[in-house]
C-alpha cells in the first residue's frame, strides 16, 4: 500500500495496463462478460461458510483459467497478493488465538475452529484478491468503464474515473520529481516533515489547478459543452454469454456440493 | 483570395492581477498566410493566441475570426473554424487513446458516427500519427504526442491552425518532421514560438511583440535581418543566419 | 483500513454497496442540477493529485511516526460533499482495482468508510463548523485535525462494525474496536496534520478556491440532514430485513461443525466465547448463518457435507486428499493450457 515507492506503483500500473492491451483469449471477451463474472465469483467466494477451507479450493479453477487465458504472467499477481495480505493476515490471526476448539483432526494434529477459519479467510483472501488484479490485467480500465456506463453506473462516475486514470500518471510523475527535487535537497532527512507538506504538496496542487484550466481551456476549444460523448460500441458474442452462464454454473456447483471431498471419497473408495 | 481571416483590432487585454497584458494590439492575417509569432517571454504572444481561440476575452477592441467577431455568443462558431494546439500536448490529450482525443472534436460537433470514423483518418493521416491511434496518451514520446495533438485539432477541419510553441521538448528529428508537417498544411496558420529557425522555415511573414504592443509585422527575411529591431526586443538572429556571410558578421 | 472480501460476508457488502450507490445517485443528481463544465477537467486531475499525494509520506520528527495525506476534507474544501465523494469514489475504485487496496466486494464498504463519511459527516459537522468565518491560522488547524481525526475515527468504526456483522473474524466487538480507535486516534493526527498544512497553504496562495468560512460549498449539495436520514434508512432496512429472516437455527454447516466439536471435546475448556452454539446466537452469528437463505436448503441435500459431519468432521483424509487432487489438477490444467497457448502463438518477430 503506502510502503509502494511511486515509481514501484507506477511501474505497476503500467505493467497491468499493458497487459490489458495486449490481445489475448481473455483480452477478447467482451467486458461486461467478464466483470459480471468476477463479481459472481466474489460473491460466492465470500458467501462459504466460515469454516470452510478445502470446499474453496475448486473456485481456483477461475483464476487460474483467467490467467492462462489473458497470457498474464504469475508473478506479478502473486507479489501483489503477498503484498497487500497483511492487513487481512492481521485480523484474521486472532482466530486461532481466541479460538482453540478442535474441530477435526489430520492425523496426530489436532485442527481448532479457530485455524480453520483463519486458513479460510487466507484463501478467500487469495482468490478475490487474485481475481480482482486479473480482471484489470485483461480487461483495463477503459474497458471496465465501458462495461460499467452499460450498467448503469452515473456517468459523471465513469468519466472521472477515466479522466483519472488519464491524468494519473501525469501527477504520479510531478509529485516523485517534487520528492527527488526535495530529497537531493535534504541529503539528512530525504523523508519530507509534516510541516513541509504544505509547501511541497501545495505546488504540486497549484500545478494541478493551472494545468485543470488548461485542460478545460483545450476541451473548450475542440467544441467541448459540458457533456463528454464516449464511443463504446460493445457487442456481445456467443462466446461471451457461453463465457458467462458456464462460470455461473460452476461457482453454483461449487457452492452447493463439497467437490474436493466427494472427489476424496471418490479415489479413497475405489483405491479400497 | 485577400479577405481577412483573423484580425486584431486595437486589442487590450489586462491580467487577473491588472498587469497590462496587451496594450493596443492590431493585425490581419489574410487565408493562407503563414505568420509566426516572436516575442519575448511575457511579450504576449500566449495571451493573443488565447484572444483567438475565445478563451481570453478583451477588455476592449475587437478579435475577429472568419465571419465572426469573438464574442461569448459567437464561441461556438468560432471554435468550429479555429484548431489550437496548446503548448503541453498533456493538457490537450485527455482521452484514454489517441484515436478518442481525434474523435472528441467531430464528437462533440454532433456529426454522425461515420462521419466521424472518416475525420479520424484523415487527421490521423494527415498528421502522420495512423500508428498512434489505439496508442494512450502517456505512453507517447514528445514527438508522438505533439503529433497527435496536431491530429485531434486537424479532424475539426478548421480554417485556421493556431500553434503555442509547437516545437518545445521535440528531438532534433521530431522537429524536423514537424517543419515538414507545417510546410504541408495549406490553412492559415500563425505560430507562436522562440524557435525563429522555425519561422524562418515555415512562415513567410512575421510579428514581433514587446510588452504587449507590435513591434514590427511584415516579411520574415527582413525582420530577421535587423537586427537593432531584434535585439531591441529581446531576441537574436535565428541560428541559421548568425554566421551566415551575406548577412555579415555579428 | 482498507477491507478486504476474505473479511466480508455477502450481506454485509451488499448493503454497504446499495447505500453507497444512493449516495452516489445522489450526488451525481446534485452536480446534474448545477452544471459546471469546469469540474470534468478539476475534478478528473484532483482525483489524481489525491492518489499521488497518498503515496508521500511525512514523518513527525522525534515521534517515529508519519503519514499522508487523506484527501477527503481537501476535496470537499475545493470541490464540495457531493463532488469530493464522486472522486474519493473513483480513486478507492482504482486503488482496489490495481492495487488490490481493498477488495471489489468490499468497495462499498471502503467508499462509504472513507469517501462518505469524511466529505458528508465529517467536512460539514466537524471542519465547517469549527473553522467559522474567516479562521486564524491556528483555528483552521485545529478544524482540520479534528475533521480528520473524528473522520477517520468514524470510518474505523465503521470497519469494526462490518468485520464483525461479517461473522469472519473471533474477535469481539469490544476488544476489535479497543484495538482499533487508538490507532486510528494516531492516524487521524498525523492525517489532519499534513492535510492542515496544505489547506493553510491553499489559503494564502488561492484563497478564491479554499472555501472555508463563508459558505460552507460553493456548489449546492443534498441538504446533509436529508442524506444522513437517507444512510440510517437505509441501514435499519437492510440490517431488519436481515434480522427478520435470522432465526436462531443456524444453517446446516454449522450445526454439524458444532456438534462435531462438541463430541471431540474431551477436556472441560470449550473456548473462550462458551459453548459452541452460544456463538451461533451472537449477532454476527445470527446473520452470518443467513448470509445465504438459499443455500442452507442445499445443506439438506444428499452430497453436500452437511448431514454427515459429525463423523466426517474428524476423520478429514478423505477431505484432504481431495482438497490435494482438486488442487493438482488445477495445476496441471493451468500450466497444460499455458503451455498450449505458447506452441500455438506464432514466433515473435525481433
Amino acid at each position: 500500500m503506502r510502503t509502494d515507492g511511486i515509481a514501484a506503483a507506477l511501474a505497476h500500473v503500467e505493467r497491468l495496463d499493458g497487459l490489458a492491451r495486449a490481445d489475448s483469449l481473455a483480452g477478447r471477451l467482451d467486458p461486461r462478460a467478464k466483470l459480471a463474472t468476477t463479481l459472481a465469483f466474489l460473491v460466492t467466494v465470500a458467501s462459504y461458510g466460515r469454516y470452510q477451507v478445502t470446499a474453496l479450493l475448486p473456485l481456483a479453477l477461475f483464476p487460474v483459467a483467467i490467467l492462462t487465458l489473458g497470457d498474464v504472467p504469475l508473478a506479478p499477481i502473486l507479489i501483489r497478493v503477498a503484498l497487500v495480505s497483511p492487513l487481512a493476515i492481521l485480523v484474521g490471526i486472532f482466530n486461532p488465538i481466541l479460538d482453540p476448539s478442535p474441530i477435526g483432526s489430520l492425523g496426530p494434529f489436532v485442527i481448532t475452529a479457530g485455524w480453520a477459519s483463519f486458513a479460510s479467510i487466507l484463501v478467500r483472501f487469495a482468490l478475490s484478491v487474485s481475481a480482482a488484479l486479473l480482471l484489470v490485467a485483461t480487461t483495463g480500465l477503459d474497458a471496465v468503464c465501458a462495461a460499467l456506463s452499460r450498467f448503469r453506473v452515473p456517468r459523471v462516475l465513469v468519466v472521472q474515473l477515466l479522466f483519472l486514470y488519464r491524468y494519473l500518471f501525469v501527477l504520479f510523475g510531478e509529485v516523485s520529481r517534487t520528492l527527488r527535487a526535495y530529497a537531493l535537497r535534504s541529503p539528512s532527512h530525504p523523508v519530507p516533515r509534516v510541516r513541509e507538506a504544505g509547501a511541497l504538496l501545495g505546488q504540486v496542487l497549484l500545478r494541478t489547478l493551472s494545468r485543470a484550466q488548461r485542460v478545460h481551456a483545450a476541451m473548450l476549444c475542440r467544441g467541448f459543452d459540458g457533456e463528454l460523448r464516449l464511443r463504446r460500441p460493445l457487442r456481445a458474442r456467443s462466446a461471451d454469454v457461453a463465457f458467462v452462464v458456464t462460470w455461473f454454473a460452476f461457482f453454483a456447483l461449487s457452492r452447493a456440493f463439497d467437490l474436493p471431498r466427494l472427489l476424496g471419497n471418490a479415489v479413497a473408495g475405489a483405491v479400497r | 483570395m485577400s479577405h481577412h481571416l483573423v484580425s486584431l483590432s486595437d486589442v487590450v487585454f489586462d491580467y487577473p492581477d491588472g498587469t497590462p497584458a496587451l496594450r493596443g494590439v492590431s493585425f490581419a492575417i489574410h487565408h493562407g498566410e503563414s505568420v509566426g509569432l516572436v516575442g519575448a517571454n511575457g511579450a504576449g504572444k500566449s495571451t493573443i493566441l488565447l484572444h483567438l481561440a475565445g478563451v481570453l476575452l478583451p477588455r476592449s477592441g475587437e478579435v475577429r475570426v472568419g465571419d465572426w467577431p469573438v464574442t461569448p455568443k459567437t464561441l461556438a462558431q468560432v471554435r468550429r473554424s479555429l484548431g489550437f494546439v496548446f503548448q503541453d500536448p498533456d493538457d490537450q490529450l485527455f482521452s484514454p487513446s489517441v484515436g478518442d482525443d481525434v474523435a472528441f472534436g467531430p464528437l462533440n460537433l454532433g456529426l454522425p458516427d461515420d462521419v466521424v470514423e472518416e475525420r479520424v483518418v484523415y487527421a490521423l493521416e494527415r498528421a502522420g500519427a495512423t500508428a498512434l491511434r489505439p496508442r494512450p496518451p502517456y505512453r507517447l514520446s514528445g514527438g508522438e504526442k505533439r503529433a497527435a495533438a496536431i491530429a485531434s485539432v486537424l479532424s475539426m477541419s478548421p480554417d485556421v491552425l493556431v500553434m503555442d510553441e509547437p516545437s518545445a521538448g521535440l528531438d532534433p528529428a521530431a522537429r524536423r518532421r514537424l517543419i515538414g508537417l507545417l510546410r504541408s498544411f495549406e490553412h492559415t496558420k500563425v505560430v507562436a514560438t522562440h524557435d525563429l529557425d522555425l519561422v524562418l522555415e515555415v512562415c513567410a511573414r512575421t510579428i514581433v511583440l514587446r510588452d504587449g504592443r507590435v513591434a514590427a509585422d511584415g516579411p520574415t527575411a527582413s525582420i530577421f535581418s535587423d537586427e537593432a529591431l531584434l535585439s531591441d526586443c529581446h531576441l537574436e538572429k535565428p541560428l541559421r543566419l548568425q554566421s551566415c556571410p551575406r548577412c555579415g558578421p555579428r | 483500513m482498507h477491507m478486504s472480501d476474505a473479511l466480508v460476508s455477502p450481506a454485509v457488502a451488499g448493503s454497504l454497496w446499495a447505500v453507497t450507490a444512493g449516495v452516489a445517485a445522489m450526488s451525481a443528481r446534485a452536480l446534474q442540477r448545477d452544471p459546471d463544465d469546469r469540474r470534468v477537467p478539476l475534478m478528473g486531475v484532483l482525483g489524481a493529485f489525491v492518489f499521488a499525494a497518498q503515496m508521500v509520506n511525512f514523518s513527525i520528527p522525534a515521534t517515529g511516526s508519519s503519514g499522508h495525506l487523506g484527501g477527503g476534507l481537501l476535496l470537499s474544501a475545493l470541490l464540495g460533499p457531493p463532488a469530493a465523494f464522486l472522486v474519493m469514489a473513483s480513486v478507492l475504485t482504482v486503488q482496489a482495482l490495481f492495487f488490490a487496496d481493498g477488495g471489489l466486494l468490499a468497495l462499498g464498504c471502503n467508499i462509504f468508510n472513507l469517501g462518505f463519511l469524511t466529505c458528508f459527516v465529517a467536512y460539514p459537522l466537524i471542519f465547517v463548523p469549527l473553522s467559522g468565518r474567516a479562521p486564524s491560522r491556528m483555528r483552521l488547524a485545529g478544524a482540520t485535525v479534528a475533521g480528520a481525526v473524528v473522520g477517520l475515527q468514524l470510518g474505523s468504526l465503521g470497519v469494526v462494525l462490518e468485520t464483525v456483522l461479517s461473522g469472519r473474524t473471533d474477535l469481539s466487538f469490544s476488544s476489535f474496536l479497543l484495538l482499533m480507535q487508538p490507532i486510528h486516534l494516531v492516524i487521524g493526527v498525523v492525517e489532519g496534520s499534513v492535510t492542515a498544512a496544505l489547506v493553510l497553504f491553499m489559503r494564502e496562495s488561492r484563497p478564491d478556491l479554499v472555501s472555508i468560512g463563508a459558505t460552507p460549498s460553493p456548489k449546492p449539495g443534498p441538504p446533509v440532514r436529508r442524506v444522513a436520514a437517507a444512510v440510517l434508512l437505509a441501514a435499519a432496512v437492510a440490517g431488519g430485513a436481515l434480522s427478520r429472516i435470522a432465526s436462531a437455527k443456524p444453517d446446516g454447516l454449522e450445526w454439524s461443525l458444532a456438534h462435531a466439536r462438541a463430541s471431540a471435546q474431551t477436556g472441560p475448556s470449550a473456548g473462550p466465547a462458551g459453548e459452541p452454539s452460544e456463538r451461533r446466537d451472537t449477532p454476527a452469528g445470527l446473520l452470518f448463518a443467513r448470509l445465504a437463505p438459499g443455500w442452507a436448503a442445499t445443506a439438506e441435500r444428499p452430497g453436500n457435507v452437511g448431514p454427515e459431519a459429525p463423523e466426517r468432521a474428524s476423520s478429514s483424509f478423505s477431505g484432504i486428499l481431495g482438497a490435494g487432487l482438486t488442487v493438482a489438477m488445477i495445476a496441471l490444467l493451468g500450466s497444460g493450457l499455458r503451455a498450449l497457448r505458447r506452441l500455438s502463438r506464432p514466433a515473435p518477430l525481433q
